[in-house]
């Protein structure tokens, strides 16, 4: 029994979903927010909608969903024992993910140019209505995008990790709970977009 | 020994290659497209596209991408009942709403 590992990866695989179930309820908290405050305030969420970049948000939406294309056609190489395509499918998602931070960095900063944010003077001079948009606006999309970075950084550790042999075609329970945690910020990003972007 | 062998690979050709997923991605891009186009429509339509186009490309992810597809009914349960819940403090919320 000497050098014997243990290994559950299906417990491994049902943990990390009982911590997005956690992550669900987490934005999902956010979203009920959101709804009773745009039952609310209809017509200030509509004119907050139109201050905010829909071209912006539908290309990064592609940007997202494409990350997320990428990094399960990682698993798929990765079980063909592909190393070389699993690591390059990963580095694209690191890739896209720094490119969704950077197309958000540019939305953020025309906001605050014009002085849509929190604790603004602009926005302080703006309906409560327009005040509580943008509130959920830079909490929804900067809780995400919090999320995205450290979805790049477990990537990045995933990627060196299948460099180094230590996720291969026999073992790549990591790479697997790391996809499922990008999908989710996918996901959430999902819903994100139509929220604020289309039907505010 | 070739027993084994022969279970992994047919452990391996169980698993959905890269075409399948590839489908899925065009197929949500496609539901963006559709989306973004209902939303120039006005604003009810939007809505509508939210609360039904919306959902479905979560679906195709969870379903897909996440391997949902392929687990069995524990992991299934668990999301469900996660996703149960969520709705029932949504109907509760606008229950309380709608006799305000």
């Amino acid at each position: 029994m000497t050098g014997h590992v243990h290994r559950d990866d299906q417990g491994a695989k049902l943990g990390m979903w009982l911590f997005l179930v956690t992550e669900i309820v987490l934005f999902g908290g956010l979203f009920i927010a959101y709804s009773y405050m745009r039952h609310r305030y209809p017509g200030e969420f509509h004119l907050g909608g139109e201050e905010l970049n829909v071209t912006l948000g539908v290309i990064n939406t592609l940007v997202l969903l494409t990350s997320s294309l990428t990094v399960v056609l990682s698993i798929v190489a990765i079980q063909r024992a592909e190393r070389g395509r699993a690591i390059a499918f990963l580095s694209t998602t690191v890739v896209l993910g720094l490119t969704f931070l950077v197309i958000k960095g540019f939305e953020w900063a025309a906001k605050f140019h014009h002085g849509l944010y929190p604790g603004a003077a602009h926005l302080a001079t703006l309906p409560p209505g327009e005040q509580v948009f943008f509130g959920l606006y830079f909490t929804m999309t900067g809780l995400h995008g919090l999320h995205v970075l450290v979805g790049i950084c477990v990537l990045a550790v995933l990627a060196v990790m299948v460099a180094t042999r230590s996720i291969r075609q026999d073992r790549y329970i990591h790479l697997e709970n790391g996809g499922l945690y990008w999908h989710l910020v996918d996901v959430i990003w999902i819903f994100l977009l139509p929220l604020f972007y289309l039907a505010a | 020994m070739n027993a084994t062998t022969h279970d992994a690979l047919e452990h391996v050709d169980a698993h959905p290659g890269y075409g399948t997923f590839v489908k899925v991605w065009a197929a949500l891009v496609m539901l963006t497209g559709l989306l973004v186009w209902m939303s120039h429509f006005g604003q009810s339509y939007a809505v509508w596209g939210l609360l039904t186009l919306t959902p479905l490309k979560a679906g195709l992810v969870l379903y897909f991408f996440m391997h949902l597809r392929y687990e069995g009914p524990l992991l299934k349960g668990v999301i469900l009942i996660a996703l149960g819940t969520l709705l029932i403090f949504f109907a509760l919320l606008f229950a309380d709403v709608a006799f305000h």
